[in-house]
C-alpha cells in the first residue's frame, strides 16, 4: 500500500508523448497543474477546475478524462498522451488538420481538451452520425465556435481517418 | 481552486483499503472515480485530512452475471458497464440512465460505486437501482452486509454507510420473460444532472399484464424515491395509456422536490407525472419489440 | 479579380494552437521567479468591514506578503468613473463589501496552494448589511444604499429627447406598451484572467503581462489608479489570448490590484484567475428594467418610442458602461426610419457584481427592447410581423442615413436584405408550417429579429454620459475618435512582417492581415508574417487600441492596409527611378514592378527590397533607407456628442436579420429550436471562413442568453450561479441547426470595405427566440417580457393560461 503523508513528496514516473518524466509530487497536486507547470507542457489548458469544461482532457491509459480531476501521485506509472502528442514531428495527425480546413477552432484554449476527446472518440467509433459526434463533443466547452466548426471537423476527421487505413 | 493538503492513502488490496479506513475511517474520504468528490475538494467544500483512493483494487473491478443478478464491483468504471454487452443489448433502463450521466470523459473515470456512494438524488444510477429492486452491498473490517437502497439513502449526499465501511458491489436481479425498461429525464443542458428523471422497468406475463414493475425516481427529492404506489397500481393490469396516466399521478404524488435555480418543485413534480407515463410506455414498447424478435 | 481577399484563407494562427504550441497568460514564464496570488473575498452582499487580521495567515510558511484593504487605500487611489457621481471604486473593499466576491485581500506566495491555504487563515469580521439586487427596488427612497456619501444608488440618469416624440403619441392611432427584463449574463471566455505584475522600486516601473484586449482607454484609467505616469505602466500582451468577447476588457481592475500586490510584497505576483472568481467577480452585461412604448398610424407606420431603460450596473459603475446604455445611441432607432425619440436612462448600484462590455454591447438589450414591442404592435394591430417590419425599414436609397440621434447608418440596403432573408427562410412555408401544426394543437412559433449592427465605436459616445451642458463649459475636454495603428515591414529579400496592436483574442487578425498585405503586395501570402503580441513600452498605440466593439476588419485591418499602401508608393518610386520611368507610370503586379504597357521593362518587388535595404546611397533623392511605415486609421465621422446629445457612436453599421422556428413541448415546456436563418451585411466579405466562424459564436451567445446563461442572485444578494454545473454554457447538443446567408454592402468608410460581424447574432439572437416562442405561446394568450425562457418557466406560463381559459378567461 502507498502511503504519503500530507506534508511530503512522492516520487512518480510517468510517460507522456512516449516519453518518460519524474516528479516529485504533495499528494494533492493536480495532474494538470504537474503537466504544465512541472512537466512545462503548457498545451494542456485549464478552463474550470470542477470537470465541467473539458479544456484539460488528456488520455490515461487511452481514456479520455479530465487531468483537472486527477491527482498527479494516482498516474504514477501510466502512459499519458497530450495535444502535444498528437502531431508526428511536423506532419499534423489528420484531426488537427481537419480543424485548421474546417475552422475548428478560433481562440484555441479550448481545442486540446477537444482533440483528445475527439481522437479517443474517433479511435472507438469511426464511423460516427453527427448526432454521436455532438453527443460526444458535448464533453467540453467552447465558446468561440458555436461547435459548428468542432462538427464539421470532426466528422471531416473521420472521413480522413477512414481513407487514410 | 487548489485542493488542501491531505494524507494519501493507496492501497493495493481490499483488506488494506478497510484496515486503512478502520483506523482514519472518520476523517477519511474514499477517493474512487474522483469525477464528484475531487471538484469539492477543489473548491474547498470538502477538506478531508485524509483520503483513501480504491484505484487500485483491481478485485473491486467486474461484472458477473450470477444466479439471475447482475453484480457489478465497486470500481467498474461507468463506461465499461455502459458498453457491457447485456446492458446495451438487454437492459435500456440501465443503458439510457449511464448514457444521460454526465459525458464520456466522466464515465470513463466516474465509477458505479462512486456514484451510489456519493448519493446525489438527481443523479441518474440510483434510481436506476431503486427501479431495479437492486441492492448494495458494504465491507469493513467486521465483514460484509447487503443493504437495500431503501435503508442505504438519508437523505441529499447522506448514507447509512459507516465511515469505516466501503461500497464494494451493486447488484440487481435480471428481469426475465418479456420485459422493457426505459430512462427518460429532462436536464437544462446534455449531461448535466437531471431536473427529473424517471426509471422503469416493466416485466410482463404472458398473459401480458404486467407481472413486475419497477420505477425509480431522480431529482425528486432528497434520495431517489421507489414509486411504490405507482408500481403497485400497475402489476397484475393490463398496460395502456390510461394506466400508464394514472401511474403517473401516483409517482408524482409520492415525489417530495424541492426548488432550485434550473426548476421549481411543482415543475419537477408535474414532470414525474409525464415522465413516468412516457417511460412506461417506451419501456412497454421495448418489451413488444424484444417480444417480436 | 482579388487572390488572397474574399478567400477562404486557412488561418495562420491554427498550427500553433492545434499542437499545444500556443502562448497564453498562464503560459509565460517571463521572470526567473514568479509568486502566486489568492484573492479573498467577500463572502456577503453587503457588509461593513470591522477589521481584518492576517497575522495567522502571515506565518504560513511560503507566504510572502497580503495586500490589505489598508495597504489599497494608501498606495492607490479610485479608478475614474465615467459619470458625473463621485463613485470611490477601489481594487479591493475598503470600507465595505458591496457584492458576494469583491475582493478584499491578496495573499502572494510561493505556491498557488500556500496561497489558498493562507487565504483561510485570514480573519475579517463583517457586519451584514442589507442588500438590495433589484435596480429598480434599488432606485426606491427607502431601499438600502451602497454608497453613503453619494446617498442613493443612481450613477447615472440622462433623458434625451430626438424629434418631438409627445407630438409622435398624441398623433397615433395605437399605443402598444411593454415592461420588459433583460437578464445578467456573460460570454465567459474559456480562458479566465491572468495577471503577472512586476513592479520595479528603483525606477518606478510597472510591468504588466496580462491577457487584456483593450480598449487601450482603460490603461491611463489603471495609471490613475495606481497614481503613476502613463509611461511607467507597461502593458505586455501575448499573441494568443482565450477568448475575450468584451468581458476582458474588464479586467484592468485586477490588474491594478497585482499591480499593488507586487509593489507591497517586492517580487513579481502571477495571479490566474479561477472559474469561481470568474463567474462570480469578473463581468457580465446588465440586467435592465425597460419600459417601452411604441406610437404607430393604423397601417403599421410606427410614429416614435418612449424607452425608459434602467441599468444594473452592479456595486461600482466601472468604466466604460454607462456604455451598457449609449454605446448604440447612434443605432437607437434600429433600421426603422422613425424620428421621434425619447429616452429616460439609469445606471443603478445594486449589491451585484460588476458590469461592461459583453458581446454586443448594449445591443442585444436594444433589439430585445425594440423587437419583442414591434412584435406585440404587430398583434396588436392584426399584421404579419414581417409586414409590420416592411413598412418601417429605411429604404436603400436613403443611405447613407442620419438618424435621429446622429447616427450615420455608412452602407446597405435594408429591405432588399430583409426580402432575402424570407426568402432564405422561405417564411411562406415556415408560416404554413405553423398552420397546419396549430390545427393539430402543437405549439409552434415564428420569431423574427432585425438589428442595425454597429461596430468600430467612437470614443466620443460615453461623454453622453455627462449632462450636455457640462459638456458645454469652458475648458470641458472633449472627446472623440475611433483610431488604429498598425506597421508593416518589408526586409531585404522582400518578404513582409507586419506589427498589430489588436490584442486578438481567437478572431485570426494574423490571417486577416497577411491576406491584405499581401494583396496589396502581390506576392505569396506565406511571405507574409504577421505579429500579434502587444507591447506599450514599443508599439505605436492610442487609446482606442484594442479589439471591442467588432472593429478589428475595419479599423486596425485599414491601418495595416495604409501603413501596406505607404510602402508600396515608396518602393514604387524606387522602382520608377530603377526603371527610369515616372513613378504613375510604373505598376505592381504578382511581385514585379514594370513600366505600364512595357512588362519587359521591370524589376522585382525583391530587388526593389534589395535595393532600399542594402544600396541606400542608389535611391532616388528625398527617399529614406529602409522599408517600413507605422499608420493610424481614423473615422472622419467619429466625432464627439453635439449639444443635441446627438452621437454617431459607431462608424460603421452592418444589418443582421434572423429567422427562428421552434416548437413547445406542451407537457413539459421544453423549447426545440427547428430553424435558425440569419442573414448578415458585413460589407466586403474579407475570408468567408472567419466570417462564418464569427456568426456561429454569436449566435450560440445570444441563444445562451435567451436560454441557458443567467448570473442568478437571490433577493438578499447570495450568488446562485457560482460553477459551470449553474451557469449553463449551452454545449454542442443544444446548439441550434443554423442556416446562414450573406450579402455584401461594402462600407465607404474604412479601407477595407468591411464592417463588423463579432457581435452580429449575439444582438438578435434573443430577441429572435423571444418572438419565435412568443409566437408559439399566442394562442394561448401568453406574453413573453423576460429572458432566458425555460421548461420551467414555459411550464408555469401555460398553466396559469390554462387556468384562465379554465375560468372563461379571467385571471
Amino acid at each position: 500500500m502507498r502511503h504519503v503523508a500530507r506534508t511530503r513528496k512522492q516520487a512518480i514516473t510517468v510517460r507522456v508523448n512516449g516519453i518518460e518524466y519524474e516528479g516529485q509530487v504533495e499528494p494533492r497536486r493536480l495532474l494538470s497543474d504537474f503537466l504544465r507547470e512541472d512537466l512545462g507542457l503548457t498545451g494542456t489548458h485549464v478552463g474550470c477546475e470542477h470537470g465541467i469544461c473539458g479544456a484539460c482532457t488528456v488520455l490515461v491509459d487511452g481514456r479520455a478524462v479530465r487531468s483537472c480531476l486527477l491527482f498527479a501521485v494516482q498516474v504514477d506509472g501510466a502512459e499519458i498522451m497530450t495535444v502535444e502528442g498528437l502531431a508526428r514531428g511536423e506532419q499534423l495527425h489528420p484531426l488537427q488538420e481537419a480543424f485548421w480546413e474546417h475552422h475548428g477552432l478560433q481562440c484555441g484554449f479550448c481545442t486540446p481538451g477537444v482533440l483528445m476527446a475527439a481522437y479517443e472518440f474517433l479511435r472507438d467509433n469511426p464511423n460516427p452520425t453527427e448526432r454521436e459526434v455532438r453527443e460526444n463533443a458535448a464533453g467540453n466547452l467552447c465558446r468561440c465556435t458555436g461547435y459548428e466548426g468542432i462538427v464539421r471537423s470532426i466528422l471531416a476527421a473521420a472521413r480522413k481517418l477512414q481513407a487514410d487505413r | 481552486m487548489k485542493p488542501a493538503a491531505f494524507d494519501y492513502y493507496a492501497p493495493d488490496t481490499l483488506d488494506e483499503a478497510l484496515a486503512v479506513l478502520a483506523e482514519r475511517g472518520d476523517a477519511a474520504k474514499i477517493l474512487a472515480g474522483g469525477q464528484s468528490l475531487v471538484p469539492l475538494l477543489n473548491m474547498r467544500l470538502a477538506k478531508p485530512e485524509a483520503l483513501v483512493d480504491i484505484n487500485r483494487l483491481r478485485e473491486l473491478d467486474y461484472i458477473r452475471e450470477e444466479n439471475g443478478w447482475l453484480a457489478i464491483g465497486a470500481i467498474t468504471r461507468q463506461r465499461t458497464l455502459e458498453r457491457y454487452p447485456l446492458v446495451r443489448q438487454h437492459l435500456p433502463l440501465v443503458a439510457d440512465a449511464l448514457h444521460a450521466l454526465g459525458h464520456a470523459q466522466i464515465r470513463n473515470r466516474g465509477t458505479i460505486g462512486g456514484n451510489l456512494a456519493h448519493a446525489d438524488p438527481a443523479s441518474e444510477l440510483p434510481a436506476v437501482l431503486v427501479a431495479l429492486g437492486g441492492e448494495l452491498v458494504a465491507a469493513s473490517v467486521a465483514g460484509q452486509r447487503p443493504l437495500a437502497p431503501e435503508e442505504f439513502y438519508l437523505t441529499y449526499l447522506t448514507t447509512t454507510l459507516d465511515p469505516t465501511e466501503l461500497l464494494v458491489e451493486a447488484r440487481f436481479r435480471l428481469p426475465t420473460g418479456r420485459h422493457g425498461g426505459a430512462f427518460l429525464e429532462l436536464s437544462r443542458r446534455h449531461g448535466d444532472y437531471a431536473m427529473v428523471g424517471v426509471g422503469v422497468q416493466l416485466e410482463l406475463a404472458p398473459d401480458g399484464t404486467v407481472a413486475r414493475a419497477g420505477i425509480g425516481l431522480c431529482g425528486a427529492g432528497p434520495v431517489p424515491i421507489k414509486a411504490t404506489e405507482a408500481e403497485a397500481l400497475l402489476v397484475g393490469e393490463r398496460p395502456g395509456e390510461e394506466l400508464f396516466a394514472e401511474a403517473g399521478v401516483r409517482a408524482a404524488a409520492q415525489a417530495e422536490p424541492e426548488s432550485d435555480i434550473h426548476a421549481s418543485a411543482d415543475y419537477r413534480r408535474d414532470m414525474v407525472r409525464v415522465l413516468t407515463r412516457r417511460a412506461l410506455r417506451l419501456a412497454l414498447q421495448r418489451a413488444a419489440a424484444a417480444d417480436t424478435q | 479579380m482579388p487572390k488572397w481577399i474574399g478567400q477562404p484563407i486557412k488561418r495562420a494562427e491554427d498550427p500553433r494552437l492545434l499542437t499545444g504550441q500556443g502562448t497564453y497568460v498562464d503560459d509565460l514564464r517571463p521572470l526567473p521567479v514568479l509568486y502566486h496570488a489568492a484573492i479573498l473575498r467577500s463572502p456577503h452582499a453587503h457588509a461593513r468591514i470591522r477589521s481584518v487580521n492576517i497575522e495567522r495567515a502571515l506565518a504560513v510558511p511560503g507566504v510572502v506578503g497580503i495586500l490589505t484593504p489598508q495597504d489599497v487605500l494608501e498606495m492607490s487611489d479610485p479608478f475614474p468613473v465615467g459619470v458625473e457621481t463621485p463613485v470611490r471604486y477601489y481594487a479591493t473593499a475598503t470600507d465595505k463589501v458591496r457584492f458576494v466576491g469583491e475582493p478584499v485581500c491578496v495573499v502572494v506566495a510561493k505556491d498557488r496552494y500556500i496561497a489558498e491555504d493562507a487565504r483561510e487563515l485570514i480573519e475579517v469580521d463583517y457586519e451584514p448589511l442589507p442588500a438590495v439586487v433589484d435596480p429598480e427596488r434599488a432606485m426606491a427612497p427607502d431601499a438600502p444604499v451602497l454608497h453613503e456619501d453619494i446617498g442613493h444608488n443612481i450613477a447615472c440618469h440622462r433623458s434625451l429627447r430626438y424629434g418631438d416624440p409627445d407630438a409622435a403619441f398624441a398623433e397615433a392611432d395605437v399605443v402598444v406598451s411593454q415592461r420588459q427584463v433583460f437578464p445578467k449574463y456573460s460570454s465567459t471566455p474559456m480562458e479566465c484572467y491572468a495577471v503577472i505584475a512586476q513592479f520595479n522600486p528603483i525606477n518606478g516601473e510597472y510591468t504588466i503581462w496580462s491577457n487584456f484586449q483593450g480598449p487601450f482607454s482603460l490603461h491611463p484609467v489603471t495609471a490613475r489608479a495606481l497614481r503613476t505616469p502613463e509611461n511607467k505602466l507597461r502593458f505586455i500582451v501575448p499573441p494568443d489570448i482565450g477568448g475575450g468577447f468584451g468581458i476582458k476588457s474588464s479586467m484592468f481592475p485586477y490588474i491594478a490590484l497585482i499591480a499593488l500586490a507586487a509593489r507591497k510584497t517586492g517580487v513579481p505576483v502571477k495571479w490566474v484567475e479561477d472559474r469561481l472568481e470568474h463567474l462570480a467577480a469578473s463581468s457580465s452585461n446588465t440586467d435592465r428594467v425597460a419600459y417601452m412604448e411604441v406610437a404607430l398610424k393604423r397601417d403599421g407606420t410606427i410614429l416614435g418610442m418612449r424607452q425608459k431603460l434602467i441599468d444594473n450596473v452592479g456595486a461600482y459603475i466601472r468604466a466604460p458602461d454607462p456604455g451598457c446604455l449609449f454605446r448604440p445611441l447612434g443605432n437607437q432607432v434600429g433600421p426603422y426610419r422613425f424620428q421621434h425619440l425619447a429616452v429616460e436612462a439609469y445606471a443603478v448600484h445594486t449589491n451585484k457584481s460588476l458590469t461592461g462590455p459583453n458581446r454586443g454591447y448594449g445591443c442585444q438589450h436594444l433589439y430585445f427592447n425594440i423587437e419583442r414591442l414591434l412584435d406585440k404592435a404587430a398583434d396588436t394591430l392584426g399584421l404579419d410581423p414581417a409586414e409590420l417590419r416592411r413598412r418601417n425599414l429605411i429604404p436603400g436609397s436613403a443611405m447613407p442615413y442620419t438618424t435621429p440621434t446622429g447616427g450615420i447608418y455608412d452602407a446597405g440596403d435594408y429591405p432588399a436584405t430583409f426580402e432575402k432573408l424570407l426568402e432564405l427562410a422561405n417564411y411562406a412555408r415556415l408560416r404554413e408550417e405553423q398552420a397546419r401544426a396549430r390545427a393539430a394543437g402543437r405549439l409552434y412559433g415564428i420569431g423574427i429579429a432585425l438589428a442595425v449592427d454597429p461596430s468600430v465605436s467612437n470614443m466620443g459616445y460615453v461623454t453622453i454620459a455627462f449632462d450636455r451642458k457640462l459638456r458645454q463649459r469652458p475648458g470641458y475636454q472633449a472627446k472623440s475618435g475611433a483610431a488604429e495603428t498598425g506597421t508593416v515591414m518589408v526586409d531585404a529579400r522582400g518578404n513582409v512582417t507586419c506589427t498589430i496592436n489588436t490584442c486578438p483574442e481567437g478572431q485570426g487578425h494574423e490571417t486577416t492581415v497577411a491576406q491584405l498585405v499581401a494583396e496589396e503586395f502581390g506576392i505569396p501570402i506565406e511571405n507574409v508574417r504577421v505579429v500579434a503580441d502587444f507591447d506599450s513600452n514599443s508599439r505605436a498605440w492610442s487609446i482606442a487600441t484594442g479589439t471591442y466593439s467588432s472593429r478589428f476588419a475595419a479599423a486596425g485591418a485599414s491601418a495595416t492596409l495604409l501603413a501596406a499602401r505607404r510602402v508600396k508608393e515608396k518602393m514604387r518610386a524606387i522602382a520608377a527611378h530603377l526603371l527610369e520611368a515616372a513613378p504613375d507610370d510604373v505598376v505592381l503586379e504578382d511581385g514585379v514592378f514594370f513600366v505600364k504597357g512595357q512588362p519587359d521593362r521591370n524589376v522585382t518587388f525583391r530587388r526593389v527590397a534589395g535595393v532600399a535595404h542594402w544600396n541606400p546611397n542608389a535611391l532616388p533623392p528625398g527617399i529614406e533607407p529602409g522599408l517600413q511605415n507605422t499608420s493610424v486609421w481614423n473615422f472622419e465621422h467619429a466625432v464627439a456628442p453635439d449639444d443635441q446629445d446627438r452621437v454617431n457612436s459607431s462608424q460603421l453599421y452592418g444589418f443582421v436579420g434572423e429567422i427562428v422556428a421552434v416548437e413547445i413541448d406542451p407537457e413539459t415546456g421544453e423549447i426545440q429550436l427547428q430553424h435558425y436563418y440569419s442573414m448578415h451585411d458585413a460589407g466586403r466579405i474579407l475570408n468567408p471562413l472567419l466570417v462564418e466562424g464569427q456568426i456561429w459564436g454569436a449566435v450560440l451567445h445570444g441563444m445562451a442568453g435567451a436560454m441557458y446563461e443567467e448570473m442568478v442572485y437571490d433577493e438578499n444578494g447570495a450568488f446562485l450561479a457560482g460553477t459551470f454545473m449553474d451557469y449553463l454554457c449551452p454545449t454542442a447538443m443544444e446548439a441550434p441547426p443554423l442556416t446562414i446567408g450573406h450579402v455584401e454592402y461594402p462600407t465607404p468608410a474604412s479601407l477595407t470595405g468591411a464592417k463588423g460581424v463579432g457581435e452580429s447574432s449575439s444582438e438578435t439572437a434573443p430577441a429572435a427566440i423571444a418572438n419565435a416562442v412568443a409566437d408559439a405561446l399566442k394562442p394561448l394568450g401568453i406574453e413573453i417580457t423576460s429572458l432566458p425562457i425555460t421548461p420551467s418557466k414555459v411550464w408555469a406560463l401555460l398553466r396559469e393560461a390554462r387556468a384562465r381559459q379554465a375560468t372563461g378567461g379571467q385571471p
